[in-house]
Order: structure tokens, then C-alpha cells, then sequence
């Protein structure tokens, strides 16, 4: 299994190197699970990644994209609020990419 | 963008060449992620396995159950035994190889275990050697190969997990079989064996786990789902000016609507969702959205589990009882229908407390068909002039059920929708649809991101197919009805040069052009100052003061 080591302390990742436990985010982790795929976060990614963490506090799963994109427009600016935007940053898809480095489950199904 | 190479498409005919085999082309693949233990305690099957170090493990026999094998040949005796169907498929094959070239992962792949005839002899043979007394006898001699038999090895579960999970249960070489043999069985009891030594797939326990958990797929708890379905109210409302509602368990309603949790959370799932919405309410229907069952797709079918399949679709009718409904109405997803078309009756009936008059279940397409053909919905087709439109049928849609109740019907219901709200449409080649569709490359189970280099490939017929009505006819978009095939191709289409943006649902394309009573135009729109939250208050407030 794949871990990730941060201050000598090691995070168990998965297959998918999503976190295995999700209590041991932290932001470092956060920057560190983007520099393993090369990415380096911009305050940008962090408006994304901090939603996708207030969300999922409160509903215990991450946004749908739409969901996403409009909370984004709300609070950005309508410029922003569109997929578009988020693929700009996260080309891997905003819900797989950006909940990786927010630290939560990739959301699976038919999506 | 990949580490192997994407199959090319020329747009010339839409038909791909049978390309020469290439022995062991997939071989190097090692199949999906191993589910953990706990999630295969989830549903029912052993976990005294142990879960391997690393892909290059999968199928080692000292990570299976313990007594691997005799439990896999236990498992695959059983089936047998409780499927007559499996029984004579494994036995009735006379390798004619009419199915050879008919399978997109074959075309795609090139590799000859993918011919459907060769994944499905990879348990054929097993079955050969240890059920049949020529498989016997040649067995104990040490020559079960002349009787087309072989043991039960450690190569050979490794093949099973491989190939059977290239193989996404489409049937397209069912419908080309001179003794219909049903490739799609023998493969979910492939997995269905696989499954209890020690062999589940990841993707498909873990989602399975969350309907039974939670009611779907995506794990959406009643909370988000709520919300996510207020924000779509809002929106259809900021665009329109009418309140068009998206009920979660309401109480009484006449309709139970089942659809896909993908039509919750992906684009372009959530337009065809809207697409429903809006024409419920135009035809005045009264419907709900139930959280205990907001699931339609069945996952239970892919791994051959009918014991998960009926958990899975007993929801829907403990949520149908609950809720007090008449009738059930299916969203557009393809293994959904095919499991309600199918198996609906025999897995969670009798239906005997629904309303009779209408088919049990009936499909979205069943209520929108009819309604456009009367004249029910105003719509203004002009909304979808800037896109020339095609259609995928989806397999277990077009190939394992019907639509609109007669012959056929699955293929002409949704193409009667489309003409009915787009002025341009135009079929992919005859080879290509109908009962000749070929599968998007993610159904079945393998829609997971582990077996990408499995989708890419599997998906190159049909975009051979779109890139030649792109090139020839004008296409511009796609539009499906399975929650599957628009998320597979959304993620695979960038592969072959198109976009994301080119998949449409079909309801989406009703959405665009359907008129309601009262819809406002954009200019009135932007001269209003529309509140959805007071207008829903209102709304609610005048529903009770009607009471």
C-alpha cells in the first residue's frame, strides 16, 4: 500500500493515492498529495479545495459538479462559476482531482 | 496522456477493420483493484482471504480463500444448478466464431482472449474438465487439453480476473450467436465465483456497500441529495421563472421516480434529470423522488449476485410501499431498466398494490413519447438548432429490454423524442445501432478508473461510428440514455478528438426545447428580480392554505 511521508510521519494513501483516513488531512498533506502528481497549488485550488472540505463537513460527500460550479460563481464571480474553470485547474475532473487534495473519497458510481 | 496507444479512428465507413490478433495484447494488465475484506462481508461473500501486496499479486493462489479451489468449483456447481441458462451455454457451444469480431474490446484490444468465444472458453474449459466425463477422463490421463479441457490453475484465475473484467456484459455477440449464447452470463458468474475466493472487484463492492448503506451509488446521504435537488429547483427557476419541483419523499405522490444517482451529480446526467422534472410538470404529474431508494442502477447484475440484486431492488419497492405510490417510473439508465424491464417481477413483486393501468415499471420515455406525439408539451425545437444530433443506443437498453411496449420500440421510442425536439438528427451507421450498438466501453462494471486502458480501447467502435457522421453528416453531438455510457464517454471521447461537451442526455434536449406554461423570456427574466427561495415559500405556503 502506498503511504506518503510528511514531517516523518507517514499517511496511508490507497491505490488511487486518495487518503485512506481522512481525519489525517492536513493542508500540508493537501500540498503534498499535488506534488505528487505535479501540481502545485495556487490560491485558486485552495478556494476550490476549502468548499469541497466545508461540503463535505456538512454533508459528509463531495458537491455534485453543478453544486460546485454555482457555490464557485457565488463566490468568485459568475466568470468562475462554470466547469470550464474548475477542468482549467484540475484537468483530471474537479471531483476526482480536487477531492484527492482536499483529502476526500473519490466519489464513484456512474459518474 | 497515456502510456499505451489510443486506437486510431479514420471517420471513413464508421465500420473498424478486423484487425489481426495480437497474442497477449491485454496481458499485461492485472484487472481491477481487489476489494478489502470488509467490503466483501458488505455483501455476503468470504473474506478469509488475504488482500495481495501489489497488482503483480492479483490471483497469487496464497492470497485467495483458503481451499480455493474446490470453492471456486463448488461456487461454479451451484451456479449451474440454480441457472439452467449457464448450463447449456457452457455446454452448447460448437466455436463457429460468428462472435469472434463482434466484441469492441476484441476490436479494440486486438488481443484473441477478448474474442467472445475465447473469455467465455476460459471458464468453458474449466467447466469441461471437472463436470464433463470427457474433461474427466483426458483430466485424470494428464491430457485434458484434447477434450478442449483444462485444470483449474493459478494462471487461469489470473486470466479470469483479467479478462472477465474486459468484458462489460453488452451482449452484442449474444445477438450474433446462431444458438444465443449470452456471453454476459458466463461472465457474471465468472465473477460471481471470483467473488468468493477472495476476488472481488473493488469499483462494484464498494458501491454496492453504499446503496446498501446509504440508497446509492454515490454514497449521497438524504441531507445532500435535498439539497443538491433545492439547487436544481433554483436553477431551472432562474432560468425560466417557473417553479418546477423536484420532490424527495413526499408522501402520497402517484410516482415513484427511480433514476440513476449520477443524474444527481454528473453533467450531462443532471439535465436529463431536469429534462423529467420539467415535463412532469407540464403533463401535471405528481411525482417523487424517494432517499432510501435513490438508486436505479443495479450493480448486482454485474457481478452475477442475485442475492445482492434483489437487496438492491427491494428497496425500491419497501420506498414504493412507504411512499404510498400508484406507479413506478425509471430514469434513463440502462442497467436499471434492463434489471426493472427484466427482472423487476420475479426480484421484488408482486407489484400488485401499484396501479394497473400502467405498465410496472414504465420508462421516462414512456410518458414523454406519447405527451410530445399529442401535442401535450409546447416546445420550440428552434432551441436545439446549433447542435446536429446522433443517438447511442445503449446495450442493455437496445439488446435486454423494450420500450413503448412493442418490437423494437427501444430503438424507435428514443429517436421519436429526439426528432420531436431537435430539427436535425441523423443515424450513426445501420452496424452500429440498434441491436448492432456497440457498447460505450464502460458498462458492466468496468466504468471504475482502474481500467482506463480497457474503456479507451473498448470504446474506439463507436467513436469510429461518430467520427464518421461528424465528418460526413455534420454531428455535433451525441445523446444517450444510460447514466453509463455518458459518463463513459464523457471521460473517453477527448481520447479520439472530441469533447466532453458533445454527450447530451435526451432529456436534456426535451429540456432545451420544452416550453412551460408561464416560462418567462430572458429579457423578462433579467428585468425581474427572481427570489427562488420566496417563491418556493409561497408556493408552499399557498399548497397549505389549500389543505
Amino acid at each position: 500500500m502506498a503511504s506518503l511521508e510528511i514531517n516523518g510521519q507517514s499517511i496511508e494513501l490507497d491505490e488511487e493515492g486518495y487518503l485512506v483516513d481522512l481525519g489525517s488531512w492536513t493542508p500540508e498533506v493537501g500540498e503534498a498529495l499535488a506534488k505528487a502528481e505535479d501540481v502545485e497549488l495556487t490560491d485558486e485550488h485552495w478556494d476550490i479545495i476549502n468548499f469541497l472540505r466545508e461540503y463535505y463537513e456538512e454533508y459528509q460527500i463531495a458537491p455534485a459538479v453543478r453544486v460546485l460550479t454555482k457555490a464557485v460563481g457565488k463566490r468568485l464571480g459568475k466568470a468562475k462559476g462554470n466547469s470550464k474553470y474548475l477542468y482549467s485547474l484540475f484537468p483530471y475532473g474537479p471531483g476526482k482531482q480536487a477531492c484527492k487534495y482536499a483529502g476526500l473519497p473519490k466519489p464513484t458510481g456512474c459518474v | 496522456m497515456a502510456d499505451y496507444e489510443i486506437p486510431t479512428v479514420t471517420g471513413d465507413d464508421g465500420i473498424v477493420d478486423v484487425p489481426a490478433l495480437k497474442e497477449g495484447a491485454m496481458g499485461h494488465l492485472h484487472g481491477p483493484w481487489v476489494s478489502k475484506p470488509d467490503f466483501q462481508k458488505e455483501l455476503g461473500f468470504p473474506t478469509d482471504f488475504t488482500m495481495p501486496e501489489g497488482v503483480e499479486n492479483y490471483g497469487d493462489v496464497d492470497t485467495l480463500v483458503e481451499n480455493w479451489k474446490n470453492r471456486a468449483l463448488e461456487k461454479l456447481d451451484d451456479l449451474r444448478g440454480r441457472y439452467r441458462s449457464l448450463q447449456v451455454f457452457l455446454d452448447i457451444c460448437v466455436k463457429c466464431g460468428a462472435c469472434t469480431d463482434k466484441c469492441h474490446y476484441y476490436i479494440g484490444t486486438t488481443d484473441p482472449k477478448n474474442m467472445p468465444v475465447a473469455r467465455q472458453d476460459l471458464l468453458r474449459k474449466v467447466y469441461r474438465r471437472y463436470f464433463t466425463f470427457a474433461g474427466k477422463f483426458f483430466g485424470k490421463i494428464g491430457k485434458p487439453e484434447f477434450v478442449g479441457a483444462a485444470d483449474l490453475t493459478e494462471d487461469v484465475v489470473k486470466d479470469w480476473y483479467n479478462y472477465y473484467h474486459q468484458c462489460s456484459q453488452c451482449r452484442r455477440c449474444s445477438v450474433f450467436c446462431p444458438y444465443g449464447i449470452d456471453t454476459a452470463e458466463i461472465s457474471m458468474a465468472a465473477r460471481e465465483i471470483l467473488d468468493h475466493i477472495g476476488m472481488g472487484q473493488k469499483y462494484c463492492t464498494e458501491i454496492m456497500g453504499k446503496v446498501h448503506k446509504i440508497g446509492n451509488n454515490l454514497g449521497l446521504p438524504e441531507a445532500a441529495l435535498s439539497d443538491t435537488l433545492e439547487g436544481l429547483e433554483e436553477d431551472i427557476y432562474d432560468d425560466t421563472g417557473v417553479l418546477v419541483e423536484l420532490p424527495l419523499d413526499k408522501k402520497g405522490a402517484d410516482i415513484l421516480l427511480v433514476t440513476p444517482s449520477a443524474d444527481f451529480f454528473a453533467e450531462p446526467h443532471v439535465d436529463g434529470l431536469m429534462g423529467y422534472a420539467k415535463v412532469f410538470h407540464e403533463l401535471g404529474l405528481d411525482f417523487t423522488l424517494s432517499s432510501y431508494a435513490s438508486e436505479g442502477a443495479n450493480f448486482g447484475m454485474f457481478i452475477g449476485s442475485y442475492e445482492n440484486m434483489r437487496r438492491l431492488a427491494l428497496r425500491i419497492r419497501k420506498a414504493a410501499i412507504d411512499l404510498g405510490v400508484k406507479r413506478i417510473v425509471f430514469g434513463e439508465c440502462g442497467h436499471a431498466w434492463r434489471v426493472a424491464y427484466s427482472f423487476l417481477n420475479t426480484l421484488a413483486g408482486p407489484w400488485d398494490f401499484l396501479d394497473q393501468n400502467y405498465p410496472i415499471p414504465q420508462h421516462v420515455l414512456e410518458i414523454t413519447e406519447p405527451a410530445l406525439a399529442a401535442g401535450k408539451l409546447n416546445i420550440d425545437k428552434s432551441a436545439n438548432d446549433d447542435m446536429v444530433v446522433t443517438f447511442h443506443d445503449s446495450c442493455n437498453i437496445a439488446r435486454g429490454s423494450r420500450i413503448g411496449g412493442y418490437e423494437g420500440g427501444q430503438f424507435e421510442v428514443p429517436r421519436n423524442v429526439i426528432k420531436a425536439v431537435c430539427n436535425n438528427y441523423v443515424d450513426m451507421p445501420k452496424d452500429t445501432i440498434h441491436d448492432s450498438t456497440f457498447c460505450c466501453g464502460g458498462g458492466g462494471g468496468i466504468l471504475t478508473d482502474d481500467l482506463m486502458e480497457v474503456r479507451v480501447k473498448g470504446a474506439q467502435p463507436r467513436m469510429e461510428a461518430l467520427k464518421h457522421v461528424t465528418e460526413n453528416h455534420g454531428v455535433t453531438h451525441m445523446a444517450a440514455i444510460c447514466a453509463i455510457c455518458k459518463s463513459q464517454f464523457t471521460k473517453v471521447i477527448p481520447y479520439y478528438g472530441f469533447t466532453m461537451d458533445q454527450i447530451v442526455s435526451v432529456h436534456q434536449l426535451v429540456s432545451n426545447a420544452i416550453q412551460l406554461t408561464g416560462q418567462l423570456t430572458e429579457d423578462e427574466i433579467d428585468e425581474m428580480e427572481l427570489d427562488y427561495d420566496e417563491a418556493k415559500e409561497k408556493l408552499i405556503a399557498s399548497r397549505e392554505a389549500a389543505e
